[in-house]
């Protein structure tokens, strides 16, 4: 609690303190914590005189927010129309099925959060998997696997 | 800068250029988000390490550059002067085209383009097929320009525009000249700039706004984008035109979150347009005022909606409101407020330099000029192609597009983005403009095109514009909330053979439905997806519902995955992918799938090389 404040401090001193101002901080506060905290968006309801409801509202609507903690990496695959029809729904279900999470979960052990991205612009690369911002263009199948080994190798590999 | 004027800004023109006259050899790499996928910073900076290594730098440069737009063949190196195109250049390649084509001036076989269809190899850019047939008057600087130098933007006759607007042009003059040139909104409706642009400098309130709409939520489209990200300063200039016909003093920039790369470039436009006091105070010394802000998107389709964009800079949720009052009368904070989309705005300097009479030669009688699409999906060349107003989808799809991978058949083209249909084989010949789309059953949007094979579902392309938007209809009318929810699970059961009688009909009537009550634009077009494949492809939907088949093969709960006796050759690739354990057999003897345990991943499918997993 004390480290979030702080944070926030840090975050919100760089706004004006206006009720227009609410998008831009939230963006800030998604970036620094990977998610929004519950407190933190008390702090901003304070700090800019908004009902929480409000806030909370605003935070809901819009896709880039998110109201849990995620995982270490976080991987997303675009399903744009043009990854769509060169398979990506495949690819998905391979994701989901090798980490054994639906989209927008986050594994037991906090390595890996599953997200979709309706277009990320780079269709000639497509099916595109992103992770932590890089991406893996002309996805497969059978790569997926490899991939996530890349961020979580076995036990068995590691020793 | 200080005593910043007109006559200045030609005088930095001028030296600009003639230090370009005795221009030294510069690299060009593209700088597009494609190719940055591809990896081309890396690249890039290797063309400047190996440059200092061979002591090059005073006769050799390098620039990244705005995106070219032939994606496919990223990272893309063109060499000025003369136009030498390399493609798929990977840092392993950088050494030799600087000690070949630099230095011994000696073309690299391996990097250039091959024509598939004649399978010659093309030295020029300009010769390429997917350049030949296009016109690139807004996207053609994208190559040339270093979207954070703002030099090289004036030095291709950069801002000369607004000079012209500010030194012998009134306000009513450009908004008239607009209207000449016959110019129409690349957002997707298609209305009138010039008309749009006099309705708002026809109202008698002080404060006007202007806003750049580059909330690009089209799945498939990215001019915008990279015309961002490529040339931020032909946006701003077309924003000051815009600004001064409308006396606004104050603009906004809204973009996607999606687009860090656009985010970064424009911004560093913006500061640097400042400096030369293109922005701001007294502009070039004279008394019009103008600046812009830029405002982040959060990720949500409909903000691309003019009302529901205003409540996101607003910093409200972005939910549509009732028109009229349109957003020329009352819009951001209440006041009278211009909307157009990037590529709108980008066309405004080039009608201002080029006069309306010569741009409006381009297009046909009521699409003037050109359009940007992106050419994606089953489709050799994917990129941004810019072709004039009414070329036909033909030319674009395989004179331009390099036609369908692997030789298949081409079945449909989907334009218009979640609010558009798709067009079928027949209408290959149809010419492109905003009318020819719309009476196909689809509508321009913003330039997304995206082709479609013999192996693409349109029953499941249905489903997958109506999943989109039922996750970002906003709710607020009843009659898109639901009438979206039902139409995804009627194509839904039809996608899993539980389609019945009737069901075809009932869609037609709650598409039409959906589409009348609805307040803003995503509700009135959500229907056009199912409405367009319906009309095209009604056969394709009856063989979901009657024969329970899916005849592209797509649709899981309707195939079945088996293994071609005559083509396996015993190689063992299935096998192993299969994380099901379906497939037995042993090495060079025929392999068996057993269906109880297929759970359709699709894995043998792709692994096998010999073509011997059959999809029925």
């Amino acid at each position: 609690m004390q480290c979030e404040a702080s944070e926030f401090e840090s975050i919100i001193k760089n706004h004006p303190q206006e009720k227009k101002e609410l998008i831009p901080i939230l963006q800030d506060i998604q970036a620094k914590f990977n998610y929004l905290p519950q407190d933190v968006l008390v702090m901003v309801s304070n700090a800019l005189k908004i009902p929480l409801i409000d806030v909370i509202s605003v935070a809901t609507f819009y896709g880039a927010f998110s109201l849990t903690p995620r995982g270490k990496h976080v991987i997303t695959i675009c399903m744009g129309t043009a990854c769509h029809v060169r398979g990506a729904p495949m690819i998905l279900d391979e994701f989901k099925r090798k980490l054994d999470i639906d989209v927008e979960e986050t594994t037991e052990d906090n390595m890996f959060t599953l997200e979709t991205v309706n277009c990320l612009g780079a269709c000639a690369l497509g099916p595109i998997v992103v992770i932590d911002g890089d991406y893996y263009g002309q996805m497969k199948i059978r790569k997926a696997d490899k991939l996530i080994k890349k961020f979580r190798p076995d036990k068995k590999e590691q020793s | 800068m200080e005593g910043m004027n007109i006559k200045k800004l030609e005088d930095i023109r001028n030296e600009i250029s003639k230090a370009r006259v005795d221009q030294k050899t510069c690299i060009t790499v593209c700088g597009g988000t494609g190719c940055h996928a591809y990896g081309c910073l890396k690249v890039a900076q290797a063309f400047k390490d190996e440059i200092k290594k061979q002591k090059l730098q005073d006769s050799v440069g390098v620039r990244t550059t705005g995106c070219h737009g032939f994606c496919e063949r990223g990272p893309i190196v063109v060499i000025q002067p003369g136009g030498i195109f390399y493609q798929r250049v990977q840092i392993k390649d950088i050494k030799e085209v600087i000690s070949e084509t630099i230095i011994n001036k000696k073309i690299l076989d391996s990097l250039l383009y091959v024509d598939p269809k004649t399978e010659e190899k093309i030295i020029y850019e300009r010769e390429v097929p997917f350049y030949k047939k296009q016109e690139r008057i807004i996207f053609g600087n994208n190559g040339f320009i270093d979207p954070t130098e703002i030099k090289d933007y004036i030095a291709l006759k950069g801002y000369s525009a607004i000079a012209k607007v500010l030194r012998n042009m009134t306000p009513q003059q450009v908004i008239e000249e607009i209207k000449k040139s016959g110019l129409r909104g690349r957002g997707g409706a298609g209305f009138y700039t010039g008309l749009k642009w006099e309705i708002t400098s026809k109202s008698q309130e002080d404060i006007k706004y202007l806003v750049c709409n580059c909330d690009e939520g089209d799945p498939g489209a990215y001019m915008d984008r990279s015309l961002l990200e490529g040339n931020p300063h032909s946006v701003i200039e077309g924003m000051l035109i815009g600004a001064y016909a409308i006396e606004a003093k104050e603009g906004f920039i809204y973009v996607r979150d999606e687009y860090p790369l656009a985010v970064k470039n424009i911004t560093i436009a913006i500061d640097q347009a400042r400096d030369y006091s293109l922005l701001g105070e007294k502009i070039l010394g004279t008394d019009f005022s103008f600046d812009i802000s830029i405002s982040k998107g959060a990720g949500a389709f409909v903000s691309g909606e003019e009302s529901a964009l205003l409540a996101c800079i607003e910093g409200k949720i972005g939910i549509p409101k009732q028109r009229p009052p349109y957003p020329a009368q009352k819009g951001l904070r209440g006041k009278p407020t211009n909307i157009n989309n990037v590529e709108t705005w980008a066309n405004a300097p080039i009608i201002i330099n080029e006069g309306a009479k010569k741009y409006s030669q381009t297009g046909t009688n009521g699409s003037k000029g050109t359009k940007i699409f992106s050419l994606v999906g089953k489709i050799n060349n994917t990129g941004l192609v810019e072709v004039p107003m009414g070329m036909t989808l033909r030319e674009i799809i395989f004179d331009i597009g390099g036609g369908i991978p692997g030789g298949k058949e081409f079945k449909a083209v989907q334009t218009g983005g979640p609010s558009g249909g798709c067009i079928p084989k027949k209408l290959l010949d149809l010419p492109i403009d905003f009318e020819s789309l719309t009476e196909a059953g689809s509508m321009m949007g913003s330039g997304g095109m995206i082709v479609m094979d013999k192996n693409t579902c349109m029953v499941d392309v249905a489903k997958y514009f109506l999943n989109f938007l039922r996750d970002e209809s906003c709710g607020k009318c009843l009659s898109c909330r639901e009438g979206t929810q039902r139409m995804w699970e009627i194509v839904t059961d039809i996608t899993e053979g539980k389609g019945k009688e009737g069901d075809l009909d009932f869609l037609e009537a709650l598409a039409k439905a959906t589409r009348d009550a609805s307040m803003c634009g995503l509700g009135q077009t959500a229907a056009n997806p199912v409405l367009s494949t319906i009309r095209h492809f009604r056969d394709e939907y009856e063989a979901h519902i009657r024969d329970k088949k899916c005849p592209a093969g797509v649709c899981k709960e309707l195939i079945q995955y088996s293994i071609i006796e005559e083509k396996c050759t015993g190689c063992l690739a299935c096998l192993k992918v299969c994380p099901q354990e379906a497939i037995s057999g042993e090495l060079k003897k025929v392999h068996v799938l057993d269906q109880s345990k297929c759970i359709k991943c699709g894995g043998c499918y792709e692994a096998c090389n010999f073509d011997a997993i059959k999809i029925e």
